[in-house]
């Protein structure tokens, strides 16, 4: 999985809550194999018209064609499970998505591929936001490590991000890498777990 | 001893390990799709194996189409669909775990087929490749979506890292009223809590509401848990549970039955036991619902109006209103029962049990189809059964097509979807935009009420019909 340490770069507001994952990556794209093709697919729909031409959106003008950053409104990413919205957002270029609250299916999707999922405030992204529309392109300082964001007037917040969500990315680390360790406390673990419920391993028990 | 909820015994059960805050968890059964080839992809390139074959399940449900079955797999038009199946036939063999095929007999949705063969069972840890996974709540287990490096992660090791969520409890006490379903109560908490209401909480819906409803309309409850924010949601097993589980193929036989349902006995909630969040609704004031917006919190009493977005509350709601309004074509103040449709859907694992086929059938016995009305029943079981009892004749006579079982207009993957504009009162779980195609419009509703938009052609109280 790749790192994320620090991040400084284009910030593209979204003042919409609840902008759900059919949003992010239509259904239909579900299906292309993960690769440079999703860059098309993020907010799909919204970019561009049913020929392929492009409607007015903030994704398709300069400077946010750009973006590194999303900064969005409340349950970002609510809804389906489905990871290409994360492709989507990744191939587009975006490594971080700031809001006030997650759908929370997207936000561990998003840790999976090394996208931060950053919760501020609902105050500090409605500021971030009208800064941005104030001054497109600003860009805005992000240091995981350090646990904060410095926007373009030079402005610190400070985020809260769970421990553990916080080593993998900063360490790139793969959920499997960590499970590896555990393999003698899960053979015991399963040994007394099978003992104790013998039917959960029945395979159809009405054929046996 | 302290008083425990039922998710803490469930959750307890299940930890291996814990760090940085996170904990290993052992995973009874996933579930996936054929639309989950993200995760096999994943695990080819890794040379990774399926750990647990005889737990982990396959089902054709999300991409195949719903007109016939004529022709079997090699009769699927669509050749990126026709490949995906045989992927999954294929991974299916090569890893020996049970699929659900696109011709078996039981083939059907993810979240109908579990529970219809007994291999959901209360007490578990449930991981599926789709966030409705929390349908399997419904029998007092665990069972949550994931995405596809998670998927990719429980079939390689049969464990995944969790978070702890904390607990809310939704308490709906009281007789509902004549009419009244389950999907009316499960839209009438969302609308209450709102989409993310139970974001971070895992929902244990307990009052004597609960208790007297079958499993099926339990699991239409917990299946839209998801829509309020929560990755899942619990009741707890009864006698109706072990009644409905007894006897089903994988469901425990003989001693073992016994073995289990007394330690199924023991998961419910402790008298005493506290909950993070607690929420409470007169189930006696619930009405038939229906939605206006583009998301499941934006809904009404089918008696009400569109809302004025100028009485929303704050500007960042008004403006969501004004959206939405826009989105949907409707104006505000008329009344939800003018609103016109161009199609019905009844499907989806929300609302596609045999139960939900019945209610649509009481309906469309009182009148024709005034526009395109679809059934799909979630699984071949279910069609067979329904076919048994004759509803398939009732709901074609009332000019209703009768499809083939699979997700279908619920999601639009499979090439059943709306046209920019049409209007459909639908029993799926989303009316967000373009859910069932692109520029479609969604009203989610009872399968009792979508029959009814079927027969007069708009959203209408169908307890005015049935009272006649
Ligand atoms: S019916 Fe709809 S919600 Fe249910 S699994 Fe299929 S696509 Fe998902």
């Amino acid at each position: 999985m790749e790192a994320f340490t620090k991040l400084k770069g284009i910030a593209v507001p979204i003042d919409e809550p609840n902008v759900d994952t059919n949003q992010i990556c239509p259904t239909r794209f579900n299906k292309v194999p993960r690769g440079p093709a999703y860059a098309k697919v993020l907010f799909h729909d919204r970019r561009f018209n049913l020929d392929g031409t492009e409607k007015e959106h903030i994704f398709n003008i300069e400077p946010f064609k750009r973006a590194r950053i999303v900064v969005a409104d409340r349950n970002w990413g609510c809804g389906s499970s489905r990871e290409s919205a994360v492709y989507a957002l990744y191939e587009f270029g975006i490594r971080c998505v700031i809001a006030s609250s997650f759908g929370d299916i997207h936000a561990n999707n998003c840790t999976k591929n090394g996208v931060l999922a950053l919760v501020l405030p609902e105050a500090d992204v409605i500021a971030l936001r009208k800064q941005l529309h104030e001054k497109p392109g600003a860009e805005l300082d992000i240091d995981l490590a350090a646990q904060t964001v410095i926007d373009a007037s030079g402005r610190k917040y400070t985020f809260d991000i769970p421990p553990a969500r916080k080593k993998c990315l900063l360490e790139g680390l793969d959920d499997i890498a960590r499970t590896e360790v555990y393999e003698a406390q899960t053979a015991a673990f399963e040994a007394a777990y099978r003992a104790e419920r013998p039917w959960l391993y029945q395979a159809n028990a009405a054929q046996n | 001893m302290v008083a425990a909820t039922m998710f803490d015994k469930v959750w307890n059960r299940h930890v291996i390990a814990e760090e940085e805050g996170e904990v290993l968890m052992y995973v009874d059964r996933a579930y996936f799709h054929e639309g989950s080839s993200h995760a096999f992809t994943q695990m080819d390139k890794r040379n990774l194996k399926v750990a647990r074959p005889q737990q982990v399940f396959g089902f054709t449900d999300h991409y195949v189409p719903t007109a016939s079955r004529a022709g079997g797999i090699a009769g699927i038009a669509v050749p990126e669909i026709r490949n995906m199946v045989i992927n999954l036939h294929a991974n299916a063999d090569k890893y020996g775990f049970q699929l659900f095929g696109f011709d078996d007999p039981r083939q059907g949705i993810l979240h109908i087929v579990p529970p219809e063969q007994g291999i959901t069972q209360p007490g578990m840890l449930i991981c599926g490749a789709d966030s409705h996974t929390s349908t399997h709540g419904a029998f007092g287990s665990i069972a949550f979506g994931i995405g596809a490096s998670e998927m990719m992660h429980v079939m390689t090791t049969q464990r995944i890292w969790q978070r702890k969520p904390r607990t809310m409890r939704i308490r709906v006490d009281g007789k509902l009223g004549f009419g009244v379903a389950a999907k009316d109560v499960i839209i009438a908490i969302i609308a209450k809590i709102s989409s993310q209401g139970g974001a971070g909480h895992v929902l244990e819906y307990s009052g004597s509401v609960f208790k007297n409803m079958t499993m099926e309309q339990r699991m239409t409850v917990c299946n839209m848990s998801i829509e309020g924010g929560a990755r899942a949601g619990l009741i707890a097993p009864d006698e109706t549970t072990f009644a409905y589980m007894q006897g089903r193929p994988w469901a425990p036989q003989g001693k073992a039955w016994d073995d289990a349902v007394a330690f199924w006995k023991t998961l419910p909630s402790d008298e005493g036991a506290t909950f993070d969040c607690e929420v409470t609704l007169d189930g006696a004031g619930i009405t038939p619902m229906v939605t206006w917006g583009t998301n499941p919190e934006h809904a009404l009493p089918v008696t009400g109006t569109v809302p004025d977005p100028r009485s929303a509350g704050d500007d960042d709601k008004r403006i969501e209103f004004e959206t939405a309004l826009e989105y949907m074509g409707l104006k505000a103040g008329m009344p939800l029962s003018d609103i016109a449709v161009d199609r019905v859907f009844i499907g989806s694992c929300t609302n596609s049990r045999i139960e939900d086929i019945r209610a649509a059938a009481e309906v469309a016995k009182l009148g024709k189809a005034r526009v395109p009305a679809w059934v799909v029943p979630g699984s071949q079981t279910i069609k067979l059964a329904a076919e048994k009892e004759g509803l398939d004749k009732i709901l074609l006579a009332a000019g209703f097509e009768w499809r083939e079982p699979g997700c279908s207009l619920c999601t639009a993957l499979n090439g059943d979807q709306l046209k920019p504009g049409e209007r459909c009162a639908s029993t799926s779980n989303r009316n967000f935009r373009g859910r069932q195609g692109t520029g479609g419009r969604t009203h989610l509703v009872s399968p009792a009420m979508a029959a009814a938009a079927a027969i007069n052609g708009h959203i209408v109280d169908v307890r005015e019909m049935l009272r006649k």
